[in-house]
């Protein structure tokens, strides 16, 4: 099932990331903001492909805001946000 | 070996990845009051991806879920059971049937994961008036109960008194607790102190829980965690004890002797025992000076 | 004799303020400064330009200074410490010359040698009299010790007390006194009080850095210098802070008692004097209301000025007889050299302060750290910016262990003797990169926009621009 309606999880404190899903226009739009953007730019591309990929979302628009959270606590972040939007959380 | 239990609130990460760096023996990754009821989704996902990810080597996990009267406590078990948590810690634990009714949901959940049966333990969290009367009840419930854990905090509230750094108003819960958990033949917990800046209170405090029989303490506070350890680890003396203890049967073995007296006193089977738990804790904390020695 | 004057302008037209020459500011008000901008100001609105600017350390409140630079009016900048708002604009390279950045040691020793000369210093003082005896203890800016301000009122060519406090000549009290002084001026207000000492620093409850802190404590009890007659410095941070709490019950419990405090003092520090934790406190500035109110009160708590605190061509600095300092890092690499003066974008946010001065001179340096923020790893291959020679720092500190300089081995042993968690420092950075992933490392610009100068006057590093 695709991304229902717009969602978000996670906060802005340091450690955390915040992300924000919703419905996309035919194509997943991931966006990055990071603290650590320079450093870790790319893997947490990656790691946000990942779990999108794993629940099958193909058509959103990703925003992720990066307070320098390790790669789990996005992934737990993303997943969240994915739950929310497919209203099954 | 668990002398101290550190609560971690479950939707922080940043408290919840430097879990291992604590001190604690026991880290308890908390989704029940320390998270907000929109957040017991996402609590529960990055509780569960910490324990995955994460190396928290050294460092037990339990995980506090929330109780049976809440629609959330399945959904826990199912999030968190892969990750094998050492315990789970059961709020509100008041009658033999709520330990039970969470019992058999996690022996489902094991066979669906395919988890061997019995490897997550139960710990049943008696916050209650009713939950102190049914202690031994509840400790011999089922197998899967392996320890008793004493909340004071909601317990007070319950009693309809207040909660004070002296205790007096938990010391009948605290002694009936250690009396139905040791019945039981199961651990038993006492509850944080939860003055974090008081020093000397949480010396006083954790020393009376040893005295009382507590198999640990948890806290709050990772400088509480410290002191716990030192309270709840054997002392020198205790442990040059315990050697007494296992020589004199050593050598009254050899002479062919039944009963052994040690200092004057008859030692017998549960003095045996006490010394051996006390050697194989000093041996693993490193505190075992005749091994040293030799 | 009559020096007060009428306004800052009229004190820069009489000290003869010319194109290219250098004034020079103490940074005792900290984030509250009001008196760098006014004087600016009015330099840049007599048309004198080409400066340089000599300030023991540049706050955000001095941000204005980037409109200075930008119209020519200052040229060249030296400090000791420039915080981050200021920071980034000196590392995207709004000025030509590198900003030259000593040590609070440093900076009055060039001074005082001469290759670093003053034309005139402008002295923030929150209490003066007409003479221009004065004081930081006393008035509504209070900001406790002037100990950096006494380089440039003794060598600087002409030296200008500004304060918002005048007193009947002669006050009570003075630190800098009369003949070193050229000019008085009066104005409203010298500062923000909010801005120039926190209230009472708070002990952390970060459980990382509680624990940090507690390994901190039983480092120093287990290093053989905790005994009669022990000195201790420490920073302002939260876990330095828990720190010097748990060192001083540690030291309460065994009846130590040390000589002395000194550095930056805090109510911590004031509270270990109180209970007869050191004997006296040395203080070359105030971070904190409780700092200047001992400061003011008890004859134990004593100023020194940052020559007597750090300066290596001193006949003697504190620093030489300090047993122990705890310090921060944003970096340390793998030969423990440390970093202050960068964040791990390469941006400018902080400097040297008295961080190499006091490990150099302390026999035991320590850096509390975590093991990463913000997913960054504090042990890196090589840090950024070289602030503090690996040679100097003896440990570090970390929630996941604690890692010794491999010259200290004797330290080492006794750590491990005492149960602590020794660990290698490539195996800290190896386990840490486990946690956050390994960073990838940054673009390096291609333009010096600082030059870190040893407290011994070499250029220990260049500091250069970030590309956005």
């Amino acid at each position: 099932m695709d991304i229902q309606k717009r969602a978000s999880a996670g906060t802005m404190e340091s450690s955390d990331a915040y992300i924000e899903i919703e419905p996309g226009n035919g194509a997943l739009q991931i966006q990055i903001e990071s603290v650590v953007e320079k450093q870790f730019g790319q893997a947490i591309r990656v790691a946000v492909e990942d779990v999108l990929k794993g629940y099958g979302v193909d058509n959103a628009s990703v925003h992720v805001v990066d307070r320098g959270a390790l790669e789990c606590v996005i992934r737990a972040r993303v997943e969240t946000a994915v739950l929310r939007g497919k209203g099954e959380a | 070996m668990r002398r101290s239990m550190l609560f971690l609130p479950g939707n922080n990460p940043n408290m919840l990845i430097n879990a291992s760096t604590l001190g604690a023996d026991s880290v308890i990754f908390d989704l029940e009051d320390a998270v907000s009821p929109a957040e017991k989704d996402a609590a529960r996902i990055l509780v569960r991806n910490t324990m995955r990810y994460m190396d928290l080597a050294g460092c037990e996990v339990i995980v506090r879920i929330n109780s049976v009267d809440t629609d959330y406590w399945r959904k826990d078990i199912d999030v968190i059971l892969p990750e094998k948590p050492g315990l789970i810690l059961l709020p509100k634990t008041s009658t033999p049937e709520d330990a039970l009714t969470a019992a058999s949901y996690i022996d489902e959940a094991e066979e669906r994961f395919g988890i061997p049966k019995g490897t997550v333990g139960l710990m049943p969290l008696i916050e209650t008036a009713l939950g102190v009367e049914n202690a031994f009840a509840i400790a011999s419930s089922c197998d899967r109960v392996k320890a008793l854990f004493l909340g004071a905090e909601d317990l007070t509230a319950d009693l309809q008194c207040k909660r004070t750094k002296e205790g007096r108003e938990i010391e009948y819960a605290r002694t009936r607790l250690v009396v139905a958990a040791r019945a039981a033949g199961v651990d038993v917990y006492d509850t944080p102190f939860t003055d974090v800046n008081d020093d000397e209170g949480i010396v006083v405090d954790a020393n009376v829980a040893k005295a009382l029989g507590f198999t640990g303490k948890a806290s709050i506070s990772p400088r509480h965690v410290e002191v716990i350890n030192d309270v709840f680890s054997p002392t020198g003396a205790e442990i040059d004890y315990a050697y007494e203890v296992m020589d004199a049967i050593a050598l009254a073995k050899a002479q062919g002797k039944g009963a052994i007296a040690l200092h004057g006193k008859m030692i017998d089977a549960p003095i045996v025992a006490r010394a051996e738990r006390t050697i194989s804790m000093a041996k693993a904390l490193g505190m075992d000076r005749r091994e040293g020695n030799e | 004799m009559n020096k007060l004057v009428k306004s800052i302008k009229e004190a820069i037209q009489l000290a003869g303020l010319k194109d290219g020459m250098t004034v020079s500011f103490h940074h005792h008000l900290r984030n509250g400064d009001y008196v760098l901008n006014m004087v600016m100001d009015e330099i840049a609105g007599l048309g004198i330009r080409d400066l340089t600017v000599n300030a023991s350390s540049l706050f955000d409140v001095h941000l204005p200074l980037i409109d200075h630079i930008k119209n020519k009016v200052v040229t060249s900048v030296a400090a000791d410490y420039i915080a981050a708002g200021l920071g980034k604009a000196f590392s995207i390279g709004i000025m030509d010359n590198p900003v030259q950045f000593r040590t609070h040691g440093g900076r009055p020793s060039d001074i005082a040698q001469g290759k670093t000369p003053i034309d005139v210093a402008f002295i923030a003082a929150p209490s003066a009299d007409v003479m221009g005896n004065c004081s930081g203890k006393y008035g509504k800016s209070a900001c406790g010790s002037l100990g950096y301000a006494f380089a440039d009122a003794m060598y600087a060519k002409k030296v200008v007390v500004i304060t918002d406090n005048l007193m009947p000549y002669p006050m009570e009290g003075w630190s800098i006194s009369e003949d070193y002084i050229d000019y008085v001026v009066e104005v409203d207000a010298i500062g923000d009080p909010k801005g120039i000492v926190s209230g009472t620093t708070k002990i952390t409850r970060d459980p990382v850095g509680l624990v940090m802190a507690s390994h901190a404590a039983k480092v120093i009890e287990a290093s053989g210098l905790l005994k009669d007659g022990f000195s201790f410095q420490t920073g302002a941070g939260g876990a330095s802070l828990a720190a010097a709490k748990f060192l001083k019950d540690i030291m309460l419990e065994k009846n130590i008692k040390g000589s002395f405090g000194l550095g930056g003092i805090t109510g911590y520090m004031v509270d270990m004097l109180k209970a007869g934790c050191f004997r006296s406190l040395l203080d070359v500035q105030c971070f904190d209301l409780d700092a200047v109110e001992s400061i003011k009160n008890d004859p134990r708590h004593q100023e020194i000025s940052a020559m007597q605190y750090a300066s290596p061509t001193s006949r003697s600095a504190a620093v030489d007889s300090l047993d122990v300092v705890i310090l921060g890092a944003t970096e340390i690499d793998t030969d423990f050299n440390i970093n202050v003066h960068t964040d791990s974008n390469g941006y400018i946010m902080g400097g040297s302060g008295g961080h190499s001065d006091t490990a150099a001179g302390a026999k035991l340096s320590m850096i509390i750290a975590p093991m990463f923020r913000a997913r960054l790893p504090i042990v890196t291959d090589k840090v950024t910016c070289i602030s503090t020679p690996g040679k100097d720092i003896d440990v570090l500190v970390t929630q996941g262990g604690i890692a010794v300089n491999p010259n200290k081995v004797e330290l080492r042993q006794r750590l491990a003797d005492a149960g602590l968690p020794v660990v290698d420092i490539m195996e800290l950075k190896e386990k840490t990169e486990r946690i956050t992933g390994r960073p990838d490392r940054l673009p390096k610009g291609d333009r010096v926009v600082a030059e870190v100068i040893s407290r011994y006057g070499d250029i220990q590093d260049k500091i250069y621009n970030v590309v956005e």
